[in-house]
């Protein structure tokens, strides 16, 4: 294989491209603990975490990404699911996105999403782990956390952030309601669907979108 | 397969230019030059002939640029800043190449209306939609092909409604001069762009139609070279080049190239989950192909590709250094998705059927590999 002229051009690593020729960890897993779906199509940005836990330590038995997306994508995936696999959720935590850029021998600056990306997915499963062991309770806080990783595929930011979630109630830690800012026939409307259906997913939960008319 | 991006120079014309850049080095310098001046003179003349009549002009009504995009700014500036007419409107389309949107921008913000025109799926502009907006518009440019898609629009039916509304027509003809049939006079055409680095000429040259009778205010000022709208020392080696890239540039490679186009086009759409964008046929720029492949990222599969020495382009946000989609594939309706996912591949004169195969396997190995591990592959899968 001749080497790529275009990695040069982006300013992608050796590192980077062996991890994108090479994924790590890569593929489904079947019966994980939890998953964690951040990003979305049509930001073109797109990572699904499975996880398994040791439940006695607390410690991340397997980890495995699913991606669409570019070759940063799928090289800082593979990258994070090396650096956590094996560790506990204290020690996971410590690992930075600038540590998963610097590990990979940096990043063009375009690029440094992606590292956030996986690293933003790592907090979700974690999160949603501790929420499924009863560790943390499923309020209005919990969600405003899970919706962060939910984006605006138009602008590319949260959906919190881009003012597109208007309410969010809990009822009994089961059933969730949530008020969003689009039209209920919009594209935008089919991928907030899809989105949130999977942030939420594992944790046997009623979920009631309200769109706009 | 990038021949939309730039082509390679064809050596019959690098011999050509040799003479030009070593031992013929004058330039014309006006109505008494001898020797080389004259030499330089006559050469410029000719190539002048042999592009005009390509597009059905006259010699005088051709002046060379430094490139299509120095076109566009001389033919959209210079109609604006002329007195042709009070109109305060530039009537174009949604999926003009960048450096027409970027001056209608300019111009919007110096106190012009920019009309930007729908187009449908396929990337026409409707005829009927320019004669709606045509009134008070001081110029209409639309391009001739689409340089992500390959559309070629009706150039004649817009030229038409242009003409008879008192209206100057600017077309963007740079990504099918020389490869599609273009006839200024029967299209009604009054500004022109062309280039000739996509037809392996050399870089850095290009032309600009101006029929006899538009007067242009100059983007440029300096000498009355190029009739005052492309002052300066003429890049004698880069026009006589681009002459004979254009002569050497035939129907037969046309047609050759539209059915190696075709045949590319059946085969990727051989692959699951995949759609053309754009025509079909004889509407669709003879070099062309664009398809997008769902559930993969487009910045990945051109990775993947050069990585197995297949070079080929993207409208994907990721791959822009804007980390915008493709203004194009938005326009025709496509979703961002098919957007991120659209692959252009656009052959030259010099592709083969057997580059044609190279191409159709790797790109379907990759798009295998790449939706091997896409959570939306596996979805729709299991969906079936």
């Amino acid at each position: 294989m001749p080497e790529s002229t275009l990695a040069k051009k982006f300013g992608y690593s050796e590192k980077v491209m062996d991890h994108f020729k090479n994924p790590r960890n890569v593929g489904i897993m079947e019966n994980p603990d939890i998953t964690s779906k951040v990003g979305s199509v049509a930001c073109g940005d797109l990572i699904k975490l499975y996880l398994k836990f040791d439940p006695d330590k607390d410690q991340i038995k397997d980890i495995r990404f699913e991606s669409y997306g570019c070759a940063a994508n799928i090289a800082t995936s593979s990258m994070m699911t090396e650096m956590v696999k094996g560790k506990t959720i204290d020690e996971a935590r410590k690992v930075t996105f600038k540590d998963i850029s610097e590990t990979l021998g940096g990043l063009p600056r375009i690029k440094l999403h992606c590292a956030v990306l996986s690293r933003q997915g790592l907090e979700t499963a974690f999160l949603k782990y501790e929420a499924k062991r009863g560790r943390v309770k499923i309020d209005e806080g919990f969600v405003n956390k899970i919706l962060r990783g939910v984006l605006d595929p138009i602008q590319g930011v949260d959906i919190i952030s881009a003012k597109i979630l208007e309410s969010a109630t809990v009822e009994g830690g089961k059933k969730i309601s949530l008020g969003l800012n689009a039209k209920t026939d919009s594209e935008l409307a089919k991928s907030l669907r899809e989105d949130i259906r999977d942030a939420f997913e594992d944790l046997g939960i009623e979920l009631d979108l309200k769109f706009k008319e | 397969m990038d021949n939309a991006e730039t082509t390679k120079l064809d050596p019959v014309v690098f011999d050509c230019m040799k003479d030009f850049m070593v031992d013929k080095y004058g330039v014309p310098a006006g109505e008494f030059g001898y020797g080389l001046e004259e030499e330089a003179g006559e050469a410029i003349e000719q190539a002048r002939e042999k592009i005009a009549r390509r597009i059905n002009a006259s010699p005088e009504e051709i002046i060379f640029t430094s490139g299509g995009m120095e076109s566009n700014n001389i033919a959209i500036l210079g109609t604006a800043r002329s007195n042709y007419n009070k109109g305060k409107r530039i009537l174009t389309s949604k999926i003009e190449h960048r450096s027409i949107l970027r001056v209608a921008d300019i111009l919007a913000a110096q106190g012009f209306e920019k009309v930007l025109l729908d187009v449908d799926r396929e990337g026409f502009v409707n005829p009927a939609n320019v004669k709606a907006n045509v009134a008070d518009a001081r110029l209409v440019s639309v391009q001739h092909a689409n340089q992500e898609i390959g559309t070629l629009q009706d150039v004649g039916g817009i030229g038409r409604i242009a003409r008879e509304n008192g209206v100057l027509f600017h077309c963007d003809a740079v990504q099918s001069f020389a490869k599609e049939k273009l006839d200024v006079q029967a299209m009604k055409v009054d500004l022109l762009s062309m280039s000739s680095h996509l037809i392996h000429g050399p870089k850095g040259v290009g032309a600009l139609y101006v029929r006899d009778g538009v007067k242009l205010e100059p983007v440029l000022y300096g000498d009355d070279r190029e009739k005052g709208l492309r002052p300066g020392t003429p890049n004698v080696a880069g026009i006589v080049g681009f002459a004979k890239a254009v002569e050497l540039m035939t129907d037969e490679d046309a047609v050759r190239m539209r059915e190696l186009r075709d045949e590319l086009t059946k085969s990727l759409l051989a692959i699951s989950d995949s759609r053309l964008n754009g025509p079909r046929g004889e509407r669709r720029l003879c070099n062309n192909v664009n398809v997008s492949f769902r559930f993969v990222e487009g910045e990945a599969v051109l990775m993947h590709l050069d990585l197995r020495g297949l070079v080929v382009n993207t409208g994907s946000a990721c791959y822009s250094q804007k980390l915008e989609a493709s203004h194009v594939i938005r326009a025709i309706g496509g979703t961002l998705e098919e957007s991120h996912s659209s692959t252009r591949l656009s052959l030259s004169k010099w592709t083969t059927g057997q580059d044609v195969a190279y191409a159709t396997e790797t790109v379907k190995q990759v798009v295998e590999v790449l939706r091997a591990h896409s959570p939306l592959a596996r979805r729709a899968s299991q969906g079936r």
